[in-house]
């Protein structure tokens, strides 16, 4: 089969041109609205239910989950659908554990909460260390990802590539803040969801809407073992230690945390998460479907000549089945999904920058409203453009790994210290950076001695520490350094605060 | 007259309240916990059982890990419908009770 994949064709173009112009207009309609820090970081708090659950989907659901799991399930068979589960087990766990008490009791970042009855300056360094980290690899990881991606879809330089997105999710955050950054993430949300469908429509009006018969179809070109597990699974706590990083990393992925803060109150973000759940559980149900669609009719062949990585099944697929113009709204999709994940970050990455160094430690929380923005608007700027270095200085490395870490670190550095200031009285300062910076350097240590990084990456033959994924030690030891060392030192003044705390975190008074 | 602060912390409506919302939170998760790490778990220990054929080629772990998705989303249906019901009313009654000091 030949295929346009790689040339830039009208319709891409076309369907990308759209997309930009309707998203920078938006921007602009949201730039007269964002004037204080409540509208540049929190969209004003006036963003509803389905609005959120909407954009926490176009925010979590990127271009790796689309492209790669499709790839997975169409290269590796069933492996692919066991590593979807384990995207969506995080969005119930974050409901149960921290997502009212977050909205009850921050203003615009996670470490609001941390910090809340603590002593900002250590707890707010501390955090935003954790914090950034996250967000800077997996910005690195979307980075890298979207100039490999574009480059393969449009046939445009890789540094090109970067520079766009780089660009465009810029002037969304500059000029629109959280606003603009969540009509782009509701955009994307709905455009991903829509393409996605569709491909699933196609596939299976392909085998008379029958799942039986595309699995048949998918055993007769390869073998039955594309409907087993294969090679994914089979060390358990290494299987185990991932499913806790996917699933408790999500608690402590800033950009996801922040998103808390645009709804109107607890009640909302609630309700926003069963939305977001429901989105993301029926993408990542009919996303293997898609790839199992590739499998059969576009063959594993072709897609491991165009991309080895199996990240062009889906484009490949939805040419197939309907032609060059479909092919260009999915690589449009594509790259919508990329720049609204990679705004979301970038936003993230700013507010910790500004709402937590800036206004907090170096101001001492005395800021005006005017410096607060201006100053939110540089970090964006100063972000933006290390997140474009960052890419073009990582071409052509194996970045698949900063994904996990990104959640690894998440899980180990952000959300314990998070978690124990919600529901532990005795929790102290020391307690708290203990815990954060155990968690950080232990996480990044440890993904440097393992598989991962040392033998797949450093080529070295052996590794020192077994666990692809870190999380269940790094993790573990985040929250008994924290409980140590806070049981360790006394702090009368947060004993005492958590008690007020407890009418903000469960009846909600005073909260912002 | 207004309920304070140290009255409402101490009184057995919101300390039942609280215990009651991390009751059902944490035994949702519980289930979470084990519909997840048991499905890791099965296909770790028992690979032939997942592989096992309930149809003509279809294997027996793509409904179940279609399972953990929707058993996932209904927990957490379950919690905002439990939350909307039965945990709002409670905190918008004793809300008002300390910032207008009405239904005692």
């Amino acid at each position: 089969m030949d295929t346009t994949l790689g040339t830039p064709t009208l319709s891409a173009i076309a369907f990308f041109l759209v997309i930009v112009v309707l998203t920078l207009a938006i921007t602009y309609w949201a730039a007269k609205r964002t004037r204080s820090t409540k509208e540049f970081y929190a969209a004003g708090r006036s963003v509803s239910a389905l609005q959120n659950g909407l954009a926490l989907a176009g925010d979590y659901m990127s271009a790796a989950s689309f492209l790669g799991i499709t790839g997975l399930v169409a290269l590796k068979g069933y492996d692919g659908m066991i590593y979807a589960t384990g995207w969506l087990v995080g969005w119930p766990a974050l409901m149960f554990l921290i997502a009212e008490p977050l909205r009850n009791l921050g203003k615009y970042t996670f470490a609001d909460v941390v910090a809340f009855r603590l002593r900002q300056t250590p707890v707010r360094i501390a955090s935003a260390v954790g914090g950034i980290l996250t967000v800077l690899f997996y910005t690195i990881a979307q980075m890298v990802g979207s100039g490999n991606l574009i480059k393969l879809m449009f046939g445009i330089s890789y540094e090109s590539a970067v520079i766009i997105v780089g660009v465009i999710m810029m002037a969304y955050v500059l000029f629109g803040g959280m606003i603009a950054t969540t009509w782009v993430q509701i955009i994307k949300a709905v455009l991903l969801l829509v393409g996605v469908t569709v491909l699933t429509g196609l596939v299976l009006a392909q085998f008379g809407f029958s799942p039986s018969a595309l699995y048949a179809a998918v055993v007769e070109r390869y073998s039955q073992a594309a409907l087993e597990p294969g090679g994914l699974v089979t060390n358990p706590i290494d299987a185990v230690s991932l499913g806790l990083a996917l699933m408790l990393g999500l608690l402590g992925l800033p950009h996801i945390l922040m998103r808390f803060y645009t709804v109107p109150d607890a009640r909302a973000a609630r309700v926003s998460v069963l939305y977001a759940t429901g989105f993301i559980g029926y993408f990542y149900i009919i996303i293997p479907i898609v790839g199992f669609g590739a499998s059969a009719l576009v063959g594993r062949d072709l897609i491991t000549k165009i991309d080895a990585g199996g990240n062009m099944a889906a484009p490949l697929l939805a040419e197939q089945l309907a032609g060059t113009p479909f092919l260009g709204f999915i690589a449009a999709v594509a790259f919508a999904t990329i720049l609204a994940v990679v705004a979301g970050l970038t936003l993230a990455g700013a507010s910790a920058l500004s709402h937590d160094i800036y206004t907090h430690v170096i101001k001492g929380g005395h800021a005006t409203e005017a410096d607060q923005v201006r100053v939110a608007r540089w970090a964006t700027v100063a972000f933006g453009a290390f997140a474009v270095v960052l890419g073009i200085v990582f071409k052509g490395q194996n970045v698949a790994y900063m994904v996990g870490l990104a959640f690894a670190i998440a899980c180990s550095a952000n959300f314990p210290a998070l978690f124990l200031s919600i529901v532990w009285r005795r929790f102290t300062t020391p307690g708290a950076v203990a815990s954060i910076l155990t968690g950080s350097i232990l996480t990044v240590g440890l993904i440097v001695i393992s598989p991962t990084v040392w033998v797949d990456i450093l080529k070295y033959p052996q590794p020192i520490f077994p666990l692809r994924n870190p999380a269940i030690v790094s993790m573990t030891m985040a929250f008994a350094v924290g409980i140590l060392v806070s049981l360790l030192t006394r702090e009368p003044s947060a004993e005492a605060a958590f008690e007020d705390e407890k009418l903000r975190t469960y009846l909600g008074i005073g909260a912002e | 007259m207004r309920t304070s602060t140290p009255e409402m912390l101490a009184s057995p409506p919101f300390k039942h309240l609280v215990r009651r919302r991390w009751l059902v939170s944490l035994s949702l998760l519980a289930v979470l916990f084990v519909t997840y790490y048991g499905y890791i778990l099965l296909i770790a220990y028992d690979k032939p059982f997942m592989a096992q054929r309930i149809g003509e080629v279809t294997t027996l772990g793509i409904p179940l890990g279609v399972a953990v998705i929707l058993v996932s989303w209904v927990l957490t249906a379950v919690y905002v419908v439990w939350a909307n019901a039965a945990y709002d009313p409670e905190v918008r009654r004793l809300r008002d009770q300390v910032e207008h000091g009405r239904g005692r």
